[in-house]
């Protein structure tokens, strides 16, 4: 024992010694992750800038005071910050009722989309029924297909709806759904509202995860399959239940295509507000210059986004882990 | 009355159908109806009746006719938006591997890079990119404005983008790639922000990678370049088909067809030819997925 420590110490000794050790290799490796690293460290920061660099502009845009705008000495930093143009912007966007009634109405499709799509999710992951995997196919369908190949037809639907003739039997005339949200709380309800069939997959995806013995002992306790959905599986879902919300919230809100071709009151539809308002001050206001019109666009702009950046950044784990649970088909 | 009893395989087969009823329902309605009706619509012509309701006469091809020997925008915008999508999918899959290598090792600040990354799908708003470039336009008097003002920053850069396109030329370098790399150095912003889904896609099949092939690999004696084409390259391979197809459905949902058939059919009416635009884009969109994702499939390796 004693002389294979001996051993050893000496056999260290020597091979710490600098004049045994060849350093070149390591050095040269040594150099070669540094500059691994300083070369990835230039690419990402170069990249965060191309995705940052509009943002921050519209964000000190937002903050100039008119003379900035004009003052070639100003870049990024406003010599004269002023918050008028946000007052305007807020003002003529009416923000606080529209912000509101637009977080209710997506917020109410976000819950439906997840009850619905959770249920679907949940049907196709854990029973066994003829023609499953056909239907299934037909879920891809839903994701791959363009929205605007069935727009015609359903714009027409909505615009004298009239389900098995009921509207007409009470009524006497179908009823003209445009211009409300009805159209898109029934597309939601069916499983068809924004990007439903990405929802439906991610949840299936989820509950094939999960252990059937959470089922079974659920069974033999004398659950019933509904009460077992409910109760134990919507529970063990947390973390699907809030990607697939936060997902759908933030792109409910984003949308515009559904709000356009319903013609939804822009009243609701908060983004509706952004492409008009740049209108609305050049003629309520009577603010003619177009660079300073611009100014106010911005402030308006950074209104609009302030809730999606705060749930992103409260939220961004889900988002994030939402992308690679549904990414990985495999 | 005796009721009749039911297996448990029946039963729970009829569970299953009641669990996904109200989509299979809303299938039905709003997909398979309307991709029906979308085809006869562009066979006739529609007229919307006073009441509510429409009309609609047989024309037979005649809208498809017009379409495409006619109509004045629709061939160029067609071309353009396949031709940039046919662009953006290799440089999008490219960059997006790249940057999920590049963020795969562990450095500080990680996590903030990724949620930056992330960003752009996040705040991808249709209704604000619209009007940023309306006030753009605006600004600079036209529309034709928007080239002088591209000029005008390139020459303002400081760099000489004509006398590097002039070097390459002069090594003989073929001038179909050349018009390649430069379409995509215009094009860089759009495509870093139409990667971040991909980027993320990428990280979780590069993490999904077990440590142990690397480990054989390192052991064999493969070097880092060996290494990536032999064990990451394979393993990533069936995550490139969900971002071929990802990108291609995200880069036409935005594409400017989409745009026109819109605007044929609510703001000039013509439903019929709106349907043709709809059909022949959704159509070729379908084709081109389906022989990407063929060509992909032959030569993917599926661990397990």
């Amino acid at each position: 024992m004693d002389t294979a420590n001996k051993v050893k110490n000496r056999i260290k000794t020597i091979t710490m010694n600098p004049k045994f050790v060849n350093n070149t290799k390591g050095m040269a490796s040594d150099f070669k992750k540094l500059f691994i690293k300083i070369f990835s460290f230039i690419v990402i920061l170069g990249i965060c800038y191309v995705i940052l660099a509009p943002v921050i502009g519209m964000i000190v845009n937002s903050f100039m005071s008119d003379a900035d705008k004009y003052n070639p000495m100003v870049y990024m930093i406003p010599q004269n910050p002023t918050l008028e143009k946000y007052k305007l912007a807020w003002e003529r966007m009416d923000y606080l009722p529209t912000m509101g009634r637009d977080l209710l109405y997506s917020g109410s499709l976000m819950l439906m989309q997840v009850f619905v799509c959770s249920m679907v999710g949940y049907g196709f992951a854990r029973f066994d029924f003829p023609f499953k995997k056909l239907l299934f196919a037909c879920v891809v369908v839903m994701i791959v297909i363009p929205d605007h190949s069935i727009m015609l037809p359903i714009y027409m639907t909505f615009k004298s709806f009239d389900p098995l003739g009921l509207a007409t039997l009470i009524t006497g005339k179908p009823l003209v759904l445009m211009s409300s949200p009805i159209p898109m709380y029934i597309m939601t309800i069916f499983g068809c509202g924004v990007r439903s069939g990405l929802y439906i997959y991610i949840f299936n995806q989820f509950f094939r995860g999960l252990p059937k013995e959470i089922e079974e002992a659920a069974l033999v306790d004398g659950a019933g399959t509904w009460y077992t959905y409910f109760r134990i599986m919507l529970v063990n879902a947390i973390p699907a239940v809030v990607t697939v919300a936060v997902f759908s919230m933030v792109w409910q809100y984003n949308d515009t295509f559904y709000a356009k071709l319903f013609l939804i009151s822009e009243d609701i539809v908060i983004s509706k507000k952004i492409s008009t308002l740049q209108a609305t001050i050049a003629n309520v206001d009577k603010i003619l210059d177009t660079s300073i019109q611009e100014l106010y666009l911005d402030a308006g702009i950074v209104l609009v986004m302030l809730p999606i950046v705060i749930i992103y950044i409260a939220l961004q784990k889900y988002f994030i882990e939402g992308v690679e649970r549904s990414g990985i088909v495999g | 009355m005796k009721k009749r009893k039911l297996t448990l395989t029946k039963k729970r087969m009829i569970n299953g159908y009641l669990f996904i009823l109200p989509w299979l329902i809303g299938f039905i309605i709003f997909y398979i109806r309307s991709i029906i009706l979308t085809t006869e619509f562009s066979f006739s012509e529609l007229t919307v009746g006073a009441v509510g309701g429409y009309e609609l006469e047989f024309v037979g091809l005649d809208n498809f006719i017009y379409a495409f020997r006619e109509h004045g925008t629709f061939k160029q915008i067609l071309t353009s938006s396949v031709g940039n999508m046919i662009l953006d999918i290799p440089l999008i899959i490219f960059f997006s591997l790249f940057m999920a290598i590049l963020l795969n090792r562990q450095f500080k600040g990680r996590t903030l890079v990724r949620v930056i990354f992330f960003l752009p799908v996040i705040l991808n708003s249709s209704a604000i990119s619209t009007a940023l470039e309306l006030s753009q336009q605006m600004m600079a008097g036209g529309i034709s404005a928007g080239s002088s003002q591209m000029a005008a920053e390139t020459s303002s850069s400081g760099v000489d983008v004509g006398y590097y396109i002039g070097l390459f030329k002069e090594l003989a370098m073929p001038d179909f790639i050349l018009d390649y790399i430069v379409a995509a150095v215009g094009r860089i912003n759009n495509i870093i922000t139409a990667s971040g889904v991909q980027i993320v896609i990428f990280l979780a099949a590069l993490q999904s990678i077990p440590g142990s092939m690397y480990e054989v690999a390192k052991i064999e004696g493969a070097t880092a370049y060996e290494t990536f084409w032999k064990v990451t390259f394979p393993m990533v391979m069936p995550h490139i088909i969900t971002n071929v197809v990802y990108t291609v459905i995200d880069n036409f949902a935005e594409s400017q067809v989409v745009t026109l058939a819109y605007d044929t059919a609510f703001t000039s009416f013509d439903y019929g030819l709106s349907s043709v635009f709809s059909l022949v884009s959704t159509a070729i969109t379908c084709l081109i997925l389906i022989l990407i994702v063929g060509f992909i499939q032959k030569r993917t390796f599926y661990y397990n």
